[in-house]
């Protein structure tokens, strides 16, 4: 896409007042998912999940955002991510 | 809408202010210093020069989706909202109360003075770039009734639940599109003999460099066919900002995945396209379903997801009500398949034990839904197990159960409401 293309056009988004709302459960790990995850996508991706994926699902889900979708996430935040996710959100 | 972007932080550099600003709302102070530390250092933003307009940071406190409404939200970001089966009980789905499904969060509103299609690749005689007036009036215009229907459509019916957006029956809808063939533009550019697939890009894109663009391919065969269209009408309207506005390719027959909006970008290629979003997703299993249909991109085991199933939804009840018995119960609902058009819809109030024929309502063409509608004579109190079965003119019939598969595509199993008469 031509650079003055992005220049006249806007940026826009899902509401971001909206999805500040969706709270995620308190625990070990949350700080990492909305300092990491949320820089692609809001957390209803992870709360539309729960009892869905067990720790397998969660662990190639978040296999997929890192070497797929490109997360700049490293193995000890991995850890820590997919720990959460399984406690609070797995099946 | 009202309130203001927050103030730049004199030790953040410039360009991450404004996508740091989005998350600010959502995410205090961890995100911006966590975050942008990191991607600052990597350099990670998809596209820094993004966000060195004021336009932007007006943009991000945009409300969602203001042009629509009563949709049901599955995500906020990227949006993935679906439209409630109530809206469905019209030929065509009003714009806004049509379905919203991205990949993507960054997705630019365009001006349609400044858009432009480039159309290139290296098996094109001629490469063309096209402003959306030149698109309009250079090339003939056409309109066709088409139904555009997500790949995980009932994605949350399979049983058991297969991960992605868990839609319900509301990722469709069924519109008017007016726009000019792809095969008419194309014909413009000349196509070389070694061409094998037609890829298409829209403007928007992930919030890292490192995300895979959404990109797909079209056989040659399907991009030269009459009905691919290249739409800047949705209903008599310009495509609305959500619905891919100013212009997006139109695959009747085919899922929505190949109905890229925002399209900026087209390339006649003489090789497969090899990303992502061809190679790994939106696929299926060989077994269970047909094959044939794009060659180029198909495995031993697998190939993408191309034409529809046919499928039907009823459209007026809903599962639980209450009629009374004393009158009759007039039940709505609609059909479709790849294009072969519906040939009947049966009905059951008994489980499927006994069907009837149900009266299908005006044509609007063979890859439009189809309506039809059934009157229920109630014989007796207590509970009736509403079920709707389709057949395709080419004979083919909804399925008891769907056909498994790892990312829940395609699900038309029969579907059964109960009702209650009292």
């Amino acid at each position: 896409m031509p650079i003055f293309f992005l220049l006249i056009t806007l940026f826009t988004n899902a509401a971001l007042s909206e999805e500040s709302q969706i709270h995620l459960k308190e625990d070990l790990g949350k700080e990492n998912i909305i300092s990491q995850c949320s820089i692609c996508h809001s957390a209803d991706y992870i709360t539309m999940h729960a009892k869905i994926l067990d720790r397998s699902g969660w662990e190639k889900t978040v296999g997929k955002m890192i070497n797929v979708m490109g997360a700049p996430i490293n193995d000890c935040d991995k850890k820590i991510i997919i720990d959460y996710l399984v406690k609070n959100y797995g099946k | 809408m009202t309130k203001k972007p927050e103030q730049r932080k004199s030790n953040q550099p410039y360009e991450y202010t404004s996508l740091t600003k989005a998350y600010f709302m959502i995410n205090r102070r961890n995100f911006i210093l966590k975050s942008a530390g990191t991607l600052a250092g990597l350099s990670l933003w998809q596209k820094p020069s993004l966000a060195t307009t004021n336009a932007i940071e007006e943009a991000l406190i945009l409300e969602p989706l203001k042009s629509k409404d009563g949709l049901i939200k599955k995500t906020y970001r990227p949006p993935n909202f679906e439209t409630p089966i109530s809206y469905f009980n019209t030929t065509f789905t009003p714009n806004k109360h049509f379905f919203v499904r991205y990949h993507h969060a960054i997705i630019p509103e365009i001006n349609s003075d400044n858009w432009q299609l480039s159309i290139g690749g290296d098996a094109i005689n001629k490469p063309l770039s096209l402003t959306l007036k030149q698109l309009q009036t250079d090339f003939k215009s056409v309109e066709i009734a088409a139904l555009c229907l997500c790949s995980g459509n009932r994605r949350s019916l399979f049983n058991p639940p297969v991960s992605g957006v868990q839609w319900g029956s509301g990722a469709m809808g069924n519109a008017l599109w007016r726009g000019v063939r792809l095969k008419d533009v194309l014909a413009a550019t000349g196509i070389k003999q070694s061409a094998l697939e037609v890829s298409f890009n829209g403007a928007d894109s992930g919030m890292l460099r490192t995300t895979p663009d959404f990109m797909k391919s079209l056989p040659l065969e399907k991009v030269l066919d009459e009905n691919t269209l290249i739409a800047f009408e949705m209903n008599g309207e310009p495509l609305p900002h959500w619905n891919g506005f100013p212009a997006r390719l139109i695959v009747p027959g085919w899922t929505a995945t190949y109905w890229i909006k925002h399209l900026t970008e087209i390339n006649i290629q003489s090789r497969p396209v090899d990303n992502f979003w061809m190679k790994t997703a939106y696929r299926i299993p060989k077994e269970g379903f047909k094959s044939g249909q794009f060659i180029s991109q198909e495995t031993q085991l697998n190939m993408p997801i191309t034409e529809l199933v046919v499928n039907s939804l009823i459209t007026n009840l809903m599962d639980g009500q209450s009629f009374s018995s004393n009158k009759a119960i007039e039940i709505n609902g609609v059909a479709w398949d790849k294009g072969d058009g519906i040939q009947r819809v049966e009905i059951s109030i008994d489980g499927g034990k006994t069907w009837e024929l149900t009266t299908l309502q005006k044509n609007y063409g063979r890859f439009s839904w189809r309506q039809w509608r059934y009157n229920l004579k109630p014989t007796h109190t207590g509970e009736y197990r509403i079920m709707a079965r389709a057949t395709s003119i080419s004979g083919i019939t909804q399925p008891l159960e769907p056909v498994a598969n790892p990312s829940g595509y395609h699900h038309n199993a029969l579907q059964t409401i109960s009702i209650q008469l009292i």
